[in-house]
């Protein structure tokens, strides 16, 4: 069995399992799982740009962001049903990332990291200049009854949880199957060595150029899902906060890996969800993770069992 | 009050964030130059300076200039001695591999601002400053009557605001002394301009490491403590002196340090100077989209040199 088979037959189970755990999980953890799966899409598109690429971004929640208010407010101000404002949003994720990314690509290493966090920095204080429409830090709610595809109610849990996962799947077998063709070899060429790249005749700036704007749309289409599944828009979602939990949750899933986003999420959602019933210093365990991973598992959950048992 | 008055006022007030802007984004920029580590965390050792002369005032009685000059020796110190931990338990053990220290980082900025929350508490609370007497400032204007001094109503400063910008300027003197003249200094740029060599001409590189990075975060604290009494101290504090040391560091180049108190002026009198005049929002998103193009256009910096 070839490696390309082995990870599509894993693929499509996890999509199968998840499909079944719709309708057996009582409802406290699907209502948890739909909101998981979102995320997980999110760090998806994360790791597209960090894990595969190797270019570590600490401003995605602008793309996020992008996606969350592009479809919020083509809703609220613009009236338009789910799946117009879902083209919006993806539309402006697009271009967001595209101008990001044609401006912070001039920069490598740590001033990549500084410029991404800079341009997320201006996105979250554009979010709150303008108040008026964005209702700043409150944030505002999409109505229920708007949040209906044809008559479908997304705010039912079944419903949305299934919605979930249809944008989770479509995420993960996007990104494996981009895995698997020669774009997504290049990529990984790009993180472990760009100058032999180059010089194999690649052209490095526009691969770089296009895992942005994928990643970036990407974690749009979450921030887009997030909005119209969970009903609320808010400034949190570009805080800086925003752009660190797709870095931790890949990191500990396993960056470069097609589940370890998911897997990553997954512990880290229900780590932060213990706790906060403990202390209301719930992200002081996402620092703990965070040196915890540096220190000892670098590649993450599901690199780790990679690593040991399946390579 | 008029425009110029206005302006003045204006200008006294950024010169206080200068002040307290250039002593911090000199840690992080001394940290950045020696170590290659950009410290995510040094806003929270910032925070941890004001939370410890909080506390250290607080437990001292008597005159509130006791307390004060007790935190203004004991916060750096304990700051310092945190960071040291932090370089020897996280920093040394990645072998200060870029993406790693910047992840490490991150974490331990969530850790010491959570365990702030749990320790300290939410509130934000004020620092008894030693002194504090408001003084009048004199305007001068032609008028009818020629040339005339007088006091506007409003005009006014408060003596414990010039202190600190005079503290901060003999901080950075001898700052620039120890770095230019003894012999601490002299091993510190050693180590800086060339690792390898230092350690072959028997320099303890990694000794070096953690000093420059308990340094770094000492000045934070020490420019923390400075500040309290005219902010509070709160456990979210440190978030705003990290974004703008970030921009100082950037302006005056990397590693720059006369750049750095260069971009530290500039930017604490402008951001001092704009916010009165604008919406503090708008200006901070000026800014931030100002530094980004300038990190993307002219990656050396405003005042460094380009690179050979």
């Amino acid at each position: 069995m070839s490696i390309g088979t082995r990870s599509t037959i894993l693929h499509l189970g996890l999509i199968a399992l998840l499909f079944v755990l719709a309708f057996v999980l009582p409802s406290y953890h699907q209502g948890n799982l739909a909101r998981i799966m979102v995320l997980a899409t999110y760090a998806i598109g994360y790791n597209v740009l960090f894990g595969y690429t190797g270019l570590l971004s600490l401003g995605h929640a602008m793309f996020f962001g992008a996606g969350m208010y592009g479809l919020g407010l083509a809703m609220q101000y613009g009236g338009l049903g789910v799946i117009p404002a879902f083209a919006v949003a993806l539309i402006c994720a697009a271009v967001l990332s595209a101008v990001v990314a044609l401006l912070a690509l001039r920069t490598i290493g740590v001033a990549f990291m500084i410029v991404t966090l800079m341009f997320a920095q201006a996105g979250y204080l554009t979010v709150l200049y303008f108040g008026a429409w964005t209702r700043g830090d409150e944030g505002f709610v999409i109505a229920q009854s708007a949040r209906q595809i044809a008559g479908l109610d997304l705010t039912a849990p079944t419903t949305r949880y299934l919605a979930a996962l249809l944008l989770f799947s479509a995420a993960l077998l996007i990104t494996a199957r981009m895995m698997q063709v020669s774009f997504g070899s290049v990529l990984i060429g790009v993180r472990e060595n760009e100058e032999r790249t180059r010089m194999l005749g690649y052209d490095v700036f526009r691969h770089k150029l296009a895992a942005v704007i994928i990643s970036g749309t990407i974690s749009g289409a979450a921030g887009a899902g997030y909005a119209v599944l969970f009903g609320y828009v808010g400034a949190t979602f570009t805080s800086v906060q925003y752009s660190i939990f797709p870095l931790l949750w890949v990191l500990l899933g396993g960056a470069g890996t097609t589940i370890g986003p998911l897997v990553g999420t997954l512990f880290m959602f229900y780590l932060i969800d213990y706790s906060s019933g403990l202390t209301n210093a719930y992200m002081l365990i996402a620092g703990v993770v965070l040196v915890l991973l540096t220190l000892f598992a670098r590649a993450g959950l599901v690199g780790e069992i990679r690593k040991r048992w399946v390579a | 009050m008029d425009f110029g008055p206005h302006l003045l006022l204006a200008v006294l007030e950024g010169a206080v964030g200068a002040a307290v802007l250039a002593l911090t984004a000199l840690g992080l920029s001394l940290v950045f130059g020696v170590m290659r580590v950009v410290n995510v965390a040094h806003g929270e050792f910032f925070m941890l300076g004001a939370v410890i002369a909080w506390f250290v005032a607080t437990s001292i009685g008597g005159h509130p200039t006791v307390g004060f000059v007790a935190a203004l020796a004991l916060a750096p110190l304990i700051a310092g001695l945190v960071a040291v931990l932090v370089d020897r338990l996280i920093l040394k053990p990645v072998k200060y591999d870029p993406e790693a220290t910047i992840v490490g980082t991150i974490g331990v900025l969530y850790i010491l601002q959570q365990t702030a929350l749990m320790t300290y508490g939410p509130e934000a609370r004020p620092v008894e400053p030693p002194f504090s007497h408001r003084i009048a400032l004199p305007w001068f204007e032609w008028g009818e009557n020629g040339f005339a001094m007088f006091y506007p109503w409003g005009l006014s400063t408060n003596s414990y605001k010039l202190f600190v910008i005079g503290a901060a300027i003999v901080i950075l003197l001898a700052f620039w002394l120890i770095m230019t003249r003894s012999k601490a200094g002299l091993i510190m740029r050693a180590t800086q301009l060339d690792r390898e060599t230092a350690l072959a001409f028997g320099i303890p590189v990694s000794r070096v490491y953690s000093i420059v990075f308990g340094l770094g975060a000492g000045l934070a604290a020490l420019a923390a403590v400075l500040i309290v009494p005219i902010q509070q101290a709160h456990y979210l504090m440190g978030h705003d002196p990290l974004l703008l040391s970030f921009i100082v560091v950037i302006i005056g180049g990397l590693g720059s340090i006369r750049g750095t108190v260069l971009a530290a002026v500039l930017i604490g009198m402008s951001d001092g100077i704009i916010s009165v005049f604008l919406s503090p929002t708008l200006s901070k998103i000026i800014a931030t989209l100002l530094v980004a193009l300038v990190l993307v256009f002219r990656p050396q910096g405003l005042f460094g040199k380009k690179p050979a």
